[in-house]
């Protein structure tokens, strides 16, 4: 039998659901119409998968207009108006349209329903109406490039938001209208986690991938109803001048900032754990060992999600009072420790391994390094006294981006390259998905790391003209996001090569113990004939590699691969 | 701008490859903090990237070899590792905590400057009501300063004095230092404030014992001493007029300086004004009257900041930019 005709698997329920590959959700309903009514999860994904990579895209686009521009002191491409709107729109639109939707919107969509065996998430329709709440939100954000820019920062800082900054509206309501797409997104996994879990199913059984996108929900549904008050209440002072922070009319901008970071601190958390999320089932696969202190790592993103509520005052330790900040800061460090916990798990999972450096694998790698990296200097953030000195400097521009491109991206990307067999069913090329992940590995470096330089030694951020003598370091920058941008589009590249050209994914291509890898590549609309039975979604030891399947299959008693229920 | 930029070294003296030259009686207490993290973090760094890269070449995969049998979790390692880190970090932050305090805490006497931080410039103002474009104070004499901003919030920057602080409109915001190092050291604004905001540079000169009393009084009186145009001059220079309207014919935030005296201009509302010394003088007390047409009326009143004499002075100077006639 070839691969694309296979029958359905035994009804033994630890058996793939193996399916006939032709009848898949890429196939199950034709025509733009079936896709835009759909409330299939998988679709969505899909969906939100093609918006968020164009978001992405664009944000990108932006990114390497401010390198450019950064080549030389004083003018180089643009004015300082127009670079003051493009790191605005790279902000706003790398936040709010890229990597807060990213990870949940995307893979938490695809794998988060059949991680638990279920058809779909709880409120299937909900889902699709985020869909649309997120593309109605990024309309409305880009008209405010259509309609002149804007430059205040993706902060929105007042009272400069509320004075000038040109179409901060627009943008804002934009930002607004993202939110709920964001809080439906929240919802729908919190009740689907609590509500949808198989017999068996305990809350210490569950993959940690969905340990991650809870707390991220939990974070989400909490802290963006913040922003959108906020944001309201910044229309309303710029339409009506109702003095809520401007001084002129008797408010306060630094209750700006306090709401702000309160919704905007812990939403660096929704942007980080699912990325851990992503590294647990990443590094336990492809090291073929059970993941170490399963309990720690779980709890460790609650306590994430948690203290990640209450240091949002560390961005305003040049501001407030010393009082606060000696609170703020400790409270800071408090949650530093979860996040080295769970990088010491990580480590001792790799320890005896059987470590395969296939593409995700190598992102997950790099991610170790670059999130040591981005945490650590944290440190340099957290603690008071060297704060103020780095505080608004480019070290904090650095610091972000190790954290948040080198983190958060790159595991996005391992991830994309984790599950795309599964979401397409293709196999990419493994050769230059290695060689693009060295690239961008390389570019990334060169980008940033000089960063940490210029910014102790002072260069503020946000800055259009600088000193003669930070000139090395942003040549390196700008060398080096060339470099990424390159990586990029290799990627691009063979990706969309594979997808008519790649060879047809195995259910199981990487042994992964999860659910996903027991339904056929691509799944059918319903995930599974049968619900599967819940085992330990750590243990690798009853899947061997099968070479003509060219994937993982069930042992069989006597020791051989079952390469009939693998296919 | 670039070689204006290019001439002003971050202080006098030489600082680390991390951290510029210290300039403040703080800088030391920061930088023992920022190494006390640097070391730790560059030893955390090297064992953790040192056991991934190890475990990858020790355990790579290969055919028929199956994973090791290890423990799934353990109880005494978690907390090993939660505890070390832990007590570090408590350590970082009780340094920081006491850097902080030192920053935040001005001795009972202290010689007392104004700043006024409005897009995009400095103005420091010494207690006897002079007003210059840098800070210029004495060495090793803690210097207090009291901060207003007459726009939007900026914040107030010196990288060799290791000190921050933001300045927020509608509240007088406090900083102290004291000035170790004698010679030039870089103001910058590190809170963005629209289009100039990487323009919006100052000096802090410090003067070495007995020099810094000379130096005020020597510039003080210059509007007595120097001829009305010399001393207009001097005032477009410090007082933030230099910033928003340039003297070669270059339109900037305002318009030009060059050429516009004994002229007629369109005003926003269509009128044509000549522009002579009453429209000069209403333009700074009032610059919201007459706007040039082309021009957004975004210029602060001087009301009040500018004398008479000083106000003259300033005519007197735009007038030597007046293009003869042909």
């Amino acid at each position: 039998m070839t691969a694309t005709t296979l029958s359905y698997g035994s009804h033994d329920p630890d058996a793939p659901n193996v399916h006939d590959a032709s009848d898949n959700y890429l196939t199950h309903g034709q025509g733009l119409r079936s896709w835009l009514t759909t409330t299939d999860h998988k679709r969505i994904g899909v969906m939100y998968l093609i918006s968020v990579l164009t978001a992405f895209f664009l944000g990108g686009v932006f990114a390497l207009l401010i390198r450019t521009e950064l080549l030389g002191p004083g003018r180089t491409i643009m004015d300082a108006d127009t670079y003051n709107q493009m790191f605005t729109l790279h902000g706003a639109v790398m936040i709010f349209l890229f990597i807060i939707p990213g990870m949940p919107a995307i893979f938490g969509n695809f794998v988060l329903p059949i991680m638990l065996g279920a058809k779909d998430v709880a409120f299937p329709r909900l889902n699709l109406a985020s869909w649309y709440f997120y593309i109605a939100g990024s309309v409305f954000a880009l008209l405010a490039i259509a309609l002149g820019g804007v430059d205040t920062g993706w902060t929105f800082y007042t009272p400069y938001s509320t004075q000038f900054g040109g179409q901060v509206i627009p943008i804002v309501f934009g930002v607004f209208i993202l939110g709920f797409s964001s809080i439906f997104t929240g919802i729908n996994f919190i009740v689907t986690i609590h509500r949808l879990r198989p017999q068996g199913m305990g809350w210490f059984r569950m993959p940690l991938f969905l340990w991650a996108i809870y707390a991220t929900s939990i974070i989400q549904v909490l802290a963006t109803p913040v922003l959108a008050i906020t944001l309201l209440l910044l229309i309303a002072e710029r339409t009506f001048g109702v003095g809520i922070f401007d001084p002129a009319m008797g408010g306060d901008p630094v209750l700006f900032q306090h709401f702000f970071w309160f919704y905007s601190h812990p939403a660096v958390y929704i942007m980080i754990l699912p990325a851990m999320g992503v590294m647990s089932e990443v590094i336990s696969v492809f090291c073929r060992k059970h993941i170490f202190g399963y309990r720690f790592i779980a709890y460790s993103s609650i306590a994430i999600a948690v203290i990640g509520f209450f240091v949002w005052g560390h961005h305003m330790f040049t501001t407030q009072s010393a009082v606060a900040n000696v609170i703020f800061s400790a409270l800071t460090f408090a949650v530093a420790i979860p996040s080295a916990i769970k990088v010491f798990n990580w480590l001792a999972t790799m320890y005896k391994g059987s470590i395969s450096l296939d593409t995700p694998m190598c992102y997950a790698l790099s991610f170790i390094g670059l999130f040591a990296i981005g945490g650590m200097t944290g440190l340099f953030l957290g603690s008071l006294g060297t704060d103020i000195h780095l505080h608004d400097t480019y070290f904090v521009v650095a610091h972000f981006h190790y954290v948040m491109m080198g983190g958060t991206v790159t595991m996005f990307i391992a991830a994309l390259h984790y599950w795309w067999p599964k979401m397409f069913g293709r196999m990419y090329s493994e050769r230059w998905g290695r060689f693009a992940c060295l690239l961008i590995f390389i570019g990334f470096n060169a980008t940033f790391f000089p960063m940490f330089v210029m910014g102790s030694q002072g260069m503020p951020r946000r800055y259009y003209n600088y000193m003669e003598q930070f000139k090395a370091f942003h040549h390196s920058a700008t060398g080096g996001s060339y470099f990424l941008a390159v990586g990029f589009v290799i990627m691009a590249v063979y990706l969309l090569h594979s997808l008519f050209r790649g060879r047809p994914a195995p259910a199981n291509p990487w042994g992964g113990a999860t659910f996903e890898w027991r339904c056929s590549s691509p799944p059918p609309h319903h995930n599974f004939d049968e619900p599967p039975s819940v085992g330990d979604c750590y243990d690798f030891s009853n899947l061997v590699y099968d070479k003509q399947v060219g994937g993982y299959v069930l042992k069989t008693p006597d020791g051989a691969g079952d390469s009939e229920a693998g296919r | 701008m670039t070689e204006l930029l290019g001439q002003l070294p971050l202080a006098a003296g030489e600082g680390s490859f991390w951290m510029p030259p210290k300039g403040s009686t703080v800088a030391l207490d920061v930088d023992r903090v920022f190494y006390f993290i640097f070391w730790t973090s560059a030893f955390f760094f090297l064992l953790i990237v040192g056991l991934a890269v190890f475990f990858v070449i020790r355990y790579r995969r290969r055919e028929g070899v199956e994973p090791g049998e290890t423990a799934h979790h353990n109880l005494a390692l978690e907390l090993t590792w939660s505890g070390i880190p832990l007590i570090l970090v408590f350590v970082m932050f009780y340094m920081g905590m006491k850097a902080m305090i030192n920053i935040e805490t001005p001795p009972s006497r202290a010689y007392e400057i104004l700043v006024t931080a409005q897009r995009w410039s400095w103005l420091f103002t010494y207690p006897n009501g002079y007003v210059d474009k840098d800070l210029h104070v004495p060495l090793d004499v803690p210097v207090r300063l009291t901060m207003r901003s007459e726009d939007v919030i900026h914040s107030f920057y010196v990288p060799s004095f290791r000190l921050k602080k933001d300045i927020v409109p509608g509240k007088y915001t406090k900083t102290w230092f004291c000035a170790t190092k004698p010679g030039r050291h870089v103001v910058f604004c590190a809170e963005y404030c629209g289009t100039q905001h990487s323009d919006m540079l100052a000096d802090v000169v410090v003067h070495p014992a007995g020099e810094f009393e000379k130096w005020l009084a020597d510039a003080s009186n210059f509007a007595d001493k120097l001829p009305p145009a010399e001393a207009g001059k001097r005032l477009y220079e410090v007082r933030g007029c230099m910033q928003c309207h340039s003297i070669d014919g270059k339109a900037g935030i305002g318009p030009s300086f060059k050429g516009v005296f004994g002229k007629k201009h369109a005003m926003t509302n269509g009128d044509m004004v000549l522009v002579d010394e009453n429209y000069i003088r209403e333009s700074i007390m009032e610059p919201q009257a007459k706007v040039t047409a082309g021009y957004d009326p975004v210029m602060p009143t001087y009301k009040g900041r500018l004398k008479d004499a000083e106000i003259t002075a300033i005519i007197e100077y735009i007038k030597t930019l007046a293009e003869p006639e042909k």
